[in-house]
Formats: C-alpha cells, structure tokens, sequence
C-alpha cells in the first residue's frame, strides 16, 4: 500500500518535473526566437535613431546615445538626399502592389472557379500549366522581361511590374485557391443551381463569399511578393519613377550615403502590409483553421 | 464562420476525384461552357503573353551552342553553380526543416506564444530588400552589429565576414533561412491545424508523446505538404536574386556570386545579354524535372489534403 503511494508520488513528481522542464525549453526557445526575429530590424532601428548620417559603425552601445527621430523627420519632409521623391516613389510602390494583389486575386479566382467549380474538362491542363511558370524562376526572366515591355510598348511604366509580380503570384494563387476550392461541397453550387442561379451568380454568391479566407491569404501574398520585389523594379522602372524597395540599394555607390534616412524610409515601408495583415486577421486565421484548435 | 466545419463534410467529396466522381465529367450546357471558358481566359492570356513568350524568347535567345561553350570557359561559372547548389540546398532544407519544428512549437496554446507569432512574421513582412541590406550592415566586419556584440559580450574578435568566400556564403543564406522561415512556418502551421485533434488524443492513449509522436502521427500526415512546398521553394530559391545582390554583393571578388546575379552580371554589367541568359538557362536540366515532381504530387495530394 505505502509502496504504491509511494510510486505515484514519484511519478507524479517526475511529471511535474517533466512539465517544468518543457515550459523552461520552450520559454528558452521563444527568446532565442525573439532575439532571431528582431536582431535586424533592431539594427534597422539603431541606424536610424542615429542622428549622423553616412557610415555605419557600431560603437558598443546598445542604443545610440542620443537617439533622434530627425531622419524620420528629413525621410517625410524629403529632405534626405536620393529621398526627395519619397512619396511618389511610395505611390509607385504603393501602386503596384495594391494593382498586383486585385488582378492576382481577380484572375486567380476566375481560373481556379472555372477549373475546380464550373468543371471545366482539360482544366487540370490550365493548373499544370500555371505551375509550370515555376520552371524557371522569376528573376531568370529579367532579359526577356527587359526587351518584351519595350515590344509591348511599357518600358518605364509601373504596369510592366504590375504585369510581370501578375505572372508569378497568379500560378500559387491558382494552387491555394484549387486545394481550398475543394473543401466546398458541391452541393451548393447544385442547390443553386436548381433554383436558377447563373455562372456568375454562382461566383458571386457562392465561390467569393465562402472562399474569402483563402483569398485573403492570396491576397497577403500578392501584396508581399510585389513589395519584396526588387529585380523588376530596379530594372524595368527608370531611375526617375523608382519605388521604395530599389532605390535604398543606389546607396551602394555612395561612400556617406544618409544610411540612417534610408533605415527609416524602410522602416515606414514595412507599414503597408502589416496594416493589410492586422485588416485580414481574422480570415486569414480562418484559412488557418485556428478555430478549430482553440480545444 | 469556421472554415474547418465544412471539412469533415466536404473531406470524402474531395477524396473522390476524377473519373470516380459521377458529376465530374458530366458535359457543360452551352452556356456554362462559355461562362466557364470566359473565366478561365484572362488567366490563359497571362500565361501565354507573359509566361510562354518570355520563356520562348529567353530559349531563343540562349540557343546559340557557342554560349554554352563560353559559359564552361569563364572562370566564374562553376564556382557559381558550387554557390548556387550550396545556397539552394542548404538555404531550402534547414529553412524547411526550422519551419516544420516551429511550426509545432506555435502550435502551443498560449498567450505569450500566439503574441511570439506577431513578432516572427516579421521577417516575412519586411521587405526583401531592406532586410537583405540591415544584414549587409550588421555583418560588415567589426563595425557591424553582430562582431560589436560579439566582442561586447563575449569578447570574440569576430570574422570580417564578406572577406571569405565560405563566410560570405554562409551569411547570404543565414540571411535567407531568417527572411523565409515565417512563410513556410505558416503554412506547416496551417498543415498541422488540419490534423483533426482525435488523432493526436489517440494516439496519446496509445503513449505516443513527444518525440514518438511527431515522428510517428505528424510527420507522415504532413509529408505530402512537406515534400510539396520543398519543392516548390527549390524552384523559387534557384530564382532568389535579392539576397545574394545585397547580402554579400556577390562579393569578395564575384565568387559568391549565385546564376540568378551572375545571369544579371552578364546581362547588364558587362552587357552580354544572350550569356546571361544561357547562364540561367543551363540550370534547366535540373529544374523541369523538379517541377514534373510538383506537377505529378500535386495530382496525388488532392486526394490525400
């Protein structure tokens, strides 16, 4: 009797023991993932705190000593040198993402609506082909990219990126929205169907609304992949109507380029899409089907 | 609204695909063909004005043989396919990897993990550019961050890091594997939420825990994912221009230089467009069967997702 007592005290304490052990693991883990995740941007930060302008150097202080937000102030009232067109070169980017992202989601439902809803036959052949982009990578097209805007008549012109970040969302936004696609049962669209319901009605009632989730996440997609770009925008875009993205690396040229101008446009630059991230929240924790595991 | 409510319900529609579904091959109505046609057609004008002809043009461009010739004869050239199969292979596999174990790590419920969430996107968020470039600046030698803090805290006379070849290359892919993970960890996190919870209580009263049961309930399920986004990362990362651009610059002396830089250095720094091109080209053996695997296990994973 006083054995067993004893037994299960024991492994009660190993239990515990066990417990206490994982949660110091896993708090070790999440600072080691803090530290990881924020070390550059806490770089960003430094240098930009840092009233001097030109080279960077790190002088053992955690913190620059008198940390001043003047190049946030010079980077808003384009002042900084190579930053005078700040904000035109924020509408560009701004500009192009936004576009990438409605045509992405646009001809990216269509595609995936007429391949996994409306049954079309051969539609597979349409979704192997979209992967097939993936062949050869994005940046491998830059030469053909360069001539065939200037055939198409879009050399110098924001829709020649537009059109380029178009070709390589849309193929991943075919897939995603193709595996979610099939987890809406077709009775739906069936029951629609008896009462009378279009194609495009179909679309609209019952695809877009029920796939919203999935679209949000597309739509983050589209947005990130055009706002990470920076080959098409540095080559297909003249040096006049640049975008945010390319024009920090001009500053390589530059001995005392105003580094700590350039940290704070960037960090401005990271504003969009985590405001486009905190509106879509809540679908894109339904496409992570979050709900599911609050348990 | 829930989206996984509608899986248990649309879960045997989905795993019966093809021919086995009566409806599925039934003949559209006239009009429905036409709708479903019109829908699918501003997709196909994108793929064939801005995929196909691209591609087509970029094949003819590279076709000369002699390019290829020159291609073996420059110095550069094999050094930089040694670069590209290093960054490619070790940036994908230990991103991928990371991502897979984090992946269960954020799958704990709670508060200071899900707000740890928030704070590990952020790579992801940030623009590729601009992280590539606070990489370049942190690692520049002792005025960067990481030797300053090195030195700081532990004392160590750090690397110049951008002065060796191996470093260098090391670097660019540190800098990838931090941008990246998030993306993926994301996904593999969206993989695991599919796992109906039944299985994992299961396999508990069967005393898999831990380690037995990542091994032997997650992994098997997320395989199929796993392989798939493997893939498709690889063929994404071949094209991966900006890190290597901005991390190291290609530098010391081009020979980090990776094909997608080394293609843009031929193209528009010494102004040889059709090497560039056939330096991008020549990495075709390798990466149309690759995409064939995508396209075969994507079939495949439609029944099984």
């Amino acid at each position: 009797m006083s054995i067993a007592l004893a037994s299960g005290r024991l492994v009660r304490r190993r239990y515990r023991l066990r417990r206490v052990l994982t949660e110091a693991g896993s708090m070790t883990l999440g600072v080691v993932l803090l530290i990881w995740s924020l070390l550059p941007v806490y770089n960003m930060l430094l240098i930009a705190l840092d009233p001097e302008e030109g080279e960077i150097e790190f002088d053992g202080n955690l913190w620059p000593p008198e940390p001043s937000l003047e190049s946030f102030r010079s980077v808003v009232t384009q002042e900084a040198r190579y930053l005078e067109d700040f904000w035109h070169q924020f509408g560009n980017s701004l500009f192009i993402g936004l576009l990438t992202m409605v045509l992405t989601l646009l001809i990216g439902s269509l595609a995936s609506f007429a391949v996994s809803r409306m049954r079309l036959s051969k539609g597979s052949l349409l979704t192997n082909a979209a992967l097939f982009t993936y062949a050869i990578p994005a940046s491998f097209l830059i030469v053909p990219y360069y001539r065939i805007m200037h055939t198409y008549g879009l050399a110098n012109n924001l829709w020649a990126v537009i059109a380029a970040q178009v070709a390589f969302a849309t193929p991943f936004a075919i897939l995603i929205l193709q595996l979610y696609a099939s987890l809406i049962p077709f009775e739906l669209d069936d029951a629609a169907r008896v009462d009378g319901a279009s194609a495009i009605q179909l679309y609209l009632r019952i695809y877009l609304p029920l796939m919203t989730p999935a679209l949000a996440v597309v739509a983050v997609y589209a947005l990130l992949l055009a706002w990470n770009d920076y080959l098409y925008q540095a080559v297909l875009l003249s040096a006049r109507n640049m975008t945010v993205s390319v024009t920090q690396a001009q500053l390589f040229v530059d001995v005392d380029a105003p580094w700590n101008a350039m940290m704070a446009a960037a960090i401005l630059y990271v504003l969009p899409p985590i405001a486009l991230l905190f509106a879509l929240r809540r679908y894109v924790i339904a496409a992570l089907p979050v709900g599911d595991v609050k348990g | 609204m829930s989206s996984m409510q509608q899986v248990p319900a649309a879960r045997p529609r989905a795993s019966v695909k093809g021919p086995r579904r009566p409806s599925g091959h039934r003949h559209l109505r006239g009009s429905d063909f036409r709708w479903a046609i019109a829908c699918a057609a501003p997709y196909a004008a994108v793929f064939f004005a801005l995929v196909i002809y691209p591609v087509g043009y970029a094949l003819w461009m590279a076709s000369k043989p002699s390019l290829y010739a020159d291609l073996i004869k420059d110095p550069l050239y094999l050094p930089t396919v040694v670069n590209t199969l290093l960054f490619v292979g070790l940036g994908v596999n230990v991103k991928m990897f990371l991502a897979l174990l984090l992946s269960g790590f954020f799958m704990r419920r709670r508060w200071w993990i899900r707000a740890l969430l928030a704070v590990y996107i952020l790579p992801w968020l940030i623009a590729a550019a601009q992280a590539c470039i606070s990489f370049h600046w942190m690692l520049i030698g002792e005025q960067g961050l990481v030797d300053g803090l090195l030195s700081a805290l532990f004392g160590i006379d750090g690397p110049i890091w951008f002065n060796n070849r191996w470093l260098a290359v090391g670097s660019n892919i540190i800098a990838y594997v931090w941008k990246w993970t998030p993306f993926w960890t994301v996904i593999f996190l969206a993989g695991r939420m599919t796992i109906p919870r039944d299985i994992y209580d299961a396999a508990e009263v069967d005393g898999a825990t831990g380690i037995r049961r990542f091994v032997h309930v997650t992994l098997p399920l997320l395989a199929n994912l796993y392989l798939l986004c493997t893939l498709l990362s690889t063929l994404w990362t071949v094209g991966d221009f900006t890190t290597v651009y901005l991390v190291s610059g290609g530098g010391p002396a081009n020979s980090t230089e990776v094909l997608a830089t080394l293609g843009f250095h031929y193209a528009f720094d010494v102004a040889k467009p059709a090497l560039g091109v056939a330096a991008v080209i020549s990495t075709l053996p390798v990466l149309i069967p690759v995409v064939i695997l995508l396209m075969r296990r994507l079939q495949t994973s439609e029944v099984q997702l």
